[in-house]
């Protein structure tokens, strides 16, 4: 399998995951879209979608059938390739976190071990911080590129809120990188196995990266950027069919994302709770564990996107020096306090709590 | 050739186009663009250089924060061609040859450093760049020019939440 000195079967097997998660990632974004709006539908009182397929279950295909049949506009005084360019680097951006998420433990095939997370780099919290710092450009270009006032000042509004809140999300990643002691995702969920899971050692931080997390998908206590009625629209007023389609898309993406990191980060990731999985490994289910892990972690992501449409539909929108202050005047300080307290608590363990 | 050679290649006449066309660009906005790309070829030369901290840390703080900035800038000024400051000759003339001179510098700099004139690519093999050996590099042997460049942070911080700060005495007029 050495053509050209490459090794096509790693290439060939990197892509096959690469290919299986994007489209799951997508296929799940699809049915978040429709859950979305029958959770919305449950905490009003009325009955939801339910015309299109049993249960309203064609719905989504619906909706995207609509999206790619509308005409598409591109305003006269637009800039054209930064605005066809800002909906496809939203959607890139909340994609390229999927590569660092171990989805499930290591499966074994005639000799060959495949892990199932597409790269196991060592610096994979950072990489995740990179990545969401990345997720501004979309935002930011395709506002600017409609050369509208209201998209220019959404756009703008959307990239202080994302630098903001990167910050508080970073020093409380920090504090669990103090209780870790390892960047990497996949040896972060490993040391959670049979262990307490890092939500134990970290409320405080799991609560500041949860909030973070929610003010970087733009989800509704933190949706300024798309404040209708002080913006029109927000910063994708310009767009129609499915470039808009793709704007409203990753946010969803970026959801499930997020979703997937906190699981791992403070959550267990694909660990079976009460369960010791290196025994169902090694006993009769085999590596079809594997299998059962990655149900285990979809599990824990539908739980937690429950839990941001639960608090979308519940809470009303901040206003913009509201989230500012709480930004810069709370969620920093804490995470501070909480990066302080962890560290000292850290070295009073390697000193076995001698001062 | 293999992968890691075709990386390099890919990666390097990225760095380069990415970064004539930063030059060339008439309008600003797509100038930081292209700026960003070059980022992103250069992140990808540290990872082949096995220096994956350097490569991430590279793409948050450049790519992530001071890039963003500069797109902030730009788009609030809203320059465009007719209103872009027409330069001085003198001016243009004093950039190329200060940018000859740090372009000089560079050449002699890559021509004197014999240890990578042989070396493409460190994949799994170089550990300069690997957060542990940096970790322990900066925290003992440069400690004292670690903790002065901090204080120099924050001496910006507090000049900047000086300018940021509202005047009382022209609110109160």
């Amino acid at each position: 399998m050495y053509l050209l000195s490459l090794d096509w079967l790693l290439l060939l097997e990197k892509f096959v995951l690469i290919l299986i998660i994007v489209f799951t990632s997508l296929g799940i974004a699809l049915y978040t879209t429709f859950a979305e709006r029958k959770v919305a539908a449950i905490l009003q009182d009325r009955p939801g979608p339910n015309r299109a397929g049993p249960f309203g279950l064609l719905q989504p295909l619906a909706d995207g059938v609509k999206m790619f049949t509308k005409e598409e506009i591109i305003p006269t005084h637009a800039n054209k390739w930064l605005f066809i360019l800002g909906p496809g680097l939203a959607m890139t951006a909340s994609l390229m976190t999927c590569a660092v998420i171990p989805w499930a433990g290591t499966i074994t095939l005639r000799g060959h071990q495949f892990p199932i997370q597409i790269a196991d780099v060592n610096v994979g919290l950072l990489y995740i911080f990179a990545v969401v710092s990345m997720g501004v450009y979309g935002v930011m270009i395709g506002g600017w590129a409609s050369n509208n006032k209201f998209s220019l000042m959404a756009a703008l509004r959307a990239a202080s809120q994302a630098i903001s809140y990167e910050l508080a999300m970073g020093l409380s990643l920090i504090a669990l990188l103090f209780t870790t002691g390892d960047l990497s995702l996949g040896t972060i969920v490993k040391q959670q196995q049979g262990h307490w899971w890092n939500v134990v050692y970290q409320p405080l931080g799991c609560l500041i990266f949860f909030i973070c997390a929610m003010a970087e998908c733009n989800r509704t206590p933190f949706d300024l950027p798309e404040a209708e009625n002080e913006l029109n629209f927000g910063y994708h007023q310009e767009y129609s069919s499915m470039k808009l389609g793709f704007y409203l898309f990753a946010e969803y993406i970026n959801m499930i994302m997020s979703s997937a990191v906190m699981a791992s980060l403070y959550f267990g990731g694909y660990d079976i709770p009460f369960v010791d999985d290196a025994k169902l490994y090694a006993g009769s289910l085999g590596d079809w564990t594997a299998l059962i892990q990655v149900g285990v972690l979809l599990t824990k992501v539908v739980m937690f996107i429950f839990l941001f449409m639960w608090i979308r539909w519940t809470i009303p929108r901040f206003r913009y020096d509201q989230l500012m202050n709480l930004g810069w005047k709370t969620l920093i300080p804490l995470a501070l306090f909480n990066m302080v307290v962890t560290g000292a608590v850290v070295i009073l363990k390697i000193n076995h709590w001698h001062f | 050739m293999n992968l890691v050679e075709i990386a390099f290649w890919g990666l390097s006449s990225l760095a380069i186009i990415s970064a004539i066309m930063v030059l060339i660009s008439k309008n600003p906005v797509h100038s930081v663009l292209w700026l960003i790309a070059v980022f992103f070829a250069i992140s990808g030369h540290y990872i082949l250089l096995n220096a994956q901290f350097l490569a991430i840390v590279n793409l948050i703080v450049y790519a992530g924060a001071i890039m963003v900035l500069f797109l902030f800038v730009i788009m609030l000024m809203n320059l465009n061609k007719e209103r872009d400051p027409q330069k001085n000759v003198w001016i243009k003339l004093a950039g190329a040859v200060s940018g000859g001179c740090l372009l000089m510098v560079l050449v002699s700099l890559v021509k004197q450093a014999n240890e990578v004139n042989t070396k493409q690519v460190e994949m799994g093999i170089g550990h300069i760049g690997l957060i542990k050996t940096l970790g322990k590099v900066l925290f003992t042997d440069f400690v004292v020019p670690f903790e002065i460049s901090s204080v120099l942070f924050l001496s910006a911080m507090v000049g900047a939440v000086v300018i940021g700060k509202k005047d009382s005495k022209l609110e109160n007029n």
